[in-house]
């Protein structure tokens, strides 16, 4: 099991200098899409650390993002940009733990409407608070490019991608585990149900903020329709789920096909991008239900029973 | 991808084998929201011109460099309303498919997302529908980059003056309802509002917001209708503008000004209200009466099968004829070339002559119209010719 773990965690670690190295190799437009693949790997990811064991599906990936938009756009003008990110991780992490607390004593469809709210909310009291302070549109200008933020949004995916590694192995991750399988076992064995709850969705809340506010200086101009759009949120299950959440690597399988199909669609039909989108979601949720984690593992175990055979 | 080439430049192409001049062509792009929340605006402002200019080079016999003649051709793509997409598409076209000039994205947040992206490649962003506070930061940043609009101050410093007029002609006393839609560019209005008016002398009788997307604003024309102001000012986007105005003729608010702000120029407003509409005053403008405005209309009307907005809609194909003639004055496809060109010179559009400020501002717009006997007319701007006399609200009757 030792080895394994160092294995993995070898191939984790060449597979990010690869891709930390995209934009000494390519033009513009392939980094552009590498921003879009890095930026959902750390969303998916992490919804997913929560997500997966748990069965809560969390739609609140806008809300936390568009705090850590918002954290960039006010403070960008007061502290340095690098305080800003621990301090949208650390406000994307107290908000998701005060939901946590409101909403996950509660079963899980409650806990779906109130997180899918909860965007909105956070959205409307921005708009509240500009609307009686006069602030106008906040403008994000730095010299920040686009390889300043990819291989911060690369960082970050690795730190998501360590945190799941450690967390699995932690008496967490056991609790977690057990929690997602069955929460009455779980209670009965003594694991304080809610407040692992609560501790493992403040990740997701974390690194959404801190994706959020590494995306503000490449949007320039942040307005709340903008750091708050409810498509974001479904974008992560919908990659999240085409990954599959049962194991760590999954979502980002899912996250890599869906950008470069997305891009494929919006390049070459953009009369019918949102329609062909549709489609081809319907064709994979009917063709891969578990996910191309499920494929993949499929895969691998009819090639070891071949193997067998042979 | 949707590739305008018309019949008439199929033709032209052809004939062009046996001319003296070479014919080319000249790949242009297009970034807008075909589907999102703008969607709606930029299908009446940004797309049909798109399509509408592409369609009058290309009769005109495409644009002149020199001895060759280019035909331009648009790749159009959707960013749904997604600043990163408007990215990932302006990069698109800079890279994959080399358009040699890109037009400006649609609305304030997706041209300033799009404007590093300009800038890295040496792009001219003549913008049309962005409006923004912060010319001076911004062009800093960006140098290729151009505002024509106008600003928030402007439009609201033009209302004033317009009211101010009314007043000293004994017309309407000093009371306003003013009311705001409580996002962007509803919230920046109002804060420039507020002072204005109280430097001109106006008292704000009642003042009020509501959030963008409230569906019945009955209480909101109540509440102005109790205050029995002279004039009711509403900073509106396109539905509540719709709306206020709905509730207004309910409640027969008796009001010698009535001011709505976005799509009161819209010629779906003076459909819906018909002579209800006559001295409802709105954001922005046109000279009605130019020859050239109303061939305008005729052309947008035949090509796009639909008739323009009163505002932004000639704005928007003014910027585009900005890279006409740039590309035609530089006499080069080279962008350094036709931006220095951009920069240096002043172009005469469909909306009258446009210069640039040391900000690369347009600081000559139409601040505001008037519905008047079933034409939007101009009534107020920042140095722009045809104003005509505003006129005093009659009450919503027949």
């Amino acid at each position: 099991m030792k080895g394994m773990d160092t294995k993995s965690l070898g191939l984790a670690g060449l597979v990010l200098l690869v891709a930390a190295g995209l934009p000494l190799v390519s033009d513009a437009y392939l980094l552009s899409i590498g921003v879009t693949i890095a930026m959902y790997t750390c969303l998916a990811t992490s919804w997913a650390l929560f997500s997966g064991p748990t069965h809560y599906i969390s739609l609140a990936t806008a809300a936390f993002f568009g705090i850590g938009t918002y954290t960039t756009g006010i403070g960008i003008e007061h502290l340095p940009y690098w305080m800003l990110l621990p301090i949208a991780g650390v406000l994307g992490a107290v908000v998701a733990a005060l939901v946590g607390v409101a909403t996950l004593r509660l079963s899980g469809v409650y806990f779906v409407i109130f997180t899918l709210g909860l965007a909105e909310l956070i959205r409307q009291i921005i708009t509240w608070g500009q609307n009686v302070s006069g602030a106008k549109g906040i403008y994000v200008l730095t010299s920040i490019t686009e390889e300043h933020i990819y291989w911060q949004l690369l960082g970050l995916a690795a730190l998501v991608f360590l945190g799941g590694f450690l967390i699995w192995r932690s008496r967490l991750g056991f609790a977690v585990r057990i929690l997602g399988d069955d929460e009455d076992v779980a209670r009965h064995a003594g694991i304080h149900t809610a407040r692992v709850k609560v501790l493992l969705f403040m990740i997701p809340g974390a690194v959404a903020a801190i994706t959020g506010a590494m995306l503000a200086p490449r949007y320039v101009y942040v307005e709340p329709s903008i750091a708050f759009t409810p498509m974001l949120s479904f974008q992560v299950v919908i990659m999240a789920l085409l990954g599959g959440t049962g194991r760590l690597w999954g979502p980002v399988v899912g996250v890599i096909p869906f950008t470069l199909l997305w891009e494929a669609i919006s390049g070459t039909f953009p009369n019918q991008t949102t329609l062909l989108l549709g489609l081809s979601f319907l064709v994979i949720v009917y063709l891969l239900p578990r996910g191309f984690v499920g494929l993949i593992e499929g895969g691998r175990a009819r090639m070891r029973a071949g193997g067998a055979m042979a | 991808m949707t590739r305008y080439l018309t019949a008439a430049s199929l033709v032209a192409l052809v004939a062009g084998g046996g001319a003296a001049f070479a014919q080319e062509t000249l790949t242009i792009g297009a970034v807008g929201p075909k589907t999102g929340p703008l969607a709606g605006g930029a299908a009446v402002t940004y797309w049909p011109n798109v399509q509408l200019w592409a369609h009058d080079v290309n009769e005109a016999g495409g644009i002149q460099v020199g001895d060759t003649s280019y035909m331009v051709e648009i790749i159009e793509y959707d960013d749904q309303t997604n600043p990163g997409q408007t990215i990932q598409a302006v990069q698109r076209l800079a890279t994959q498919d080399e358009a040699d000039f890109i037009l400006p994205p649609y609305s304030t947040g997706l041209n300033l997302a799009a404007a590093p992206i300009y800038d890295r490649f040496g792009y001219p962003q003549v913008t049309s529908t962005a409006n923004t506070g912060n010319v001076d930061e911004l062009s800093d940043q960006f140098p290729n980059l151009y505002v024509t609009l106008g600003a928030a101050s402007g439009m609201v410093g033009g209302l004033i003056d317009v009211m101010t007029e009314l007043r000293e002609a004994g017309e309407i006393d000093n009371t306003v309802a003013m009311v705001n839609v409580a996002d962007a560019f509803g919230i920046e209005l109002a804060e420039e509002a507020r002072p204005l008016f109280e430097e001109a002398g106006f008292e704000i009788v009642y003042d009020s917001s509501y959030p963008l997307g409230t569906q019945d604003l009955s209480p909101v024309i109540q509440g102005a209708s109790d205050a029995n102001p002279s004039s009711f000012v509403a900073f509106s986007y396109p539905p509540d503008t719709f709306a206020l105005t709905e509730q207004a003729i309910i409640e027969e608010l008796d009001v010698g000004v009535f001011y709505t702000a976005v799509a009161t120029a819209f010629p779906a407003y003076g459909e819906r209200f018909g002579p209800a509409a006559n001295g409802v005053m709105g954001i922005g403008g046109v000279n009605a009466d130019d020859a050239g405005f109303q061939d305008y209309v005729a052309r947008h009307l035949e090509v796009t099968g639909q008739a323009p907005d009163s505002w932004a809609s000639p704005m928007v194909y003014s910027t585009f004829q900005i890279y006409q003639q740039a590309i035609e004055g530089a006499g080069s496809i080279d962008r350094a070339e036709v931006s220095e060109y951009i920069a240096n010179n002043s172009f005469d559009t469909l909306i009258g002559p446009i210069e640039w400020d040391e900000n690369n501002n347009n600081p000559a717009y139409w601040t505001v119209g008037q519905w008047q006997d079933g034409t939007y007319r101009g009534i107020a701007s920042t140095g722009r010719e045809g104003e005509v006399d505003p006129i005093v609200k009659q009450g919503w009757g027949e």
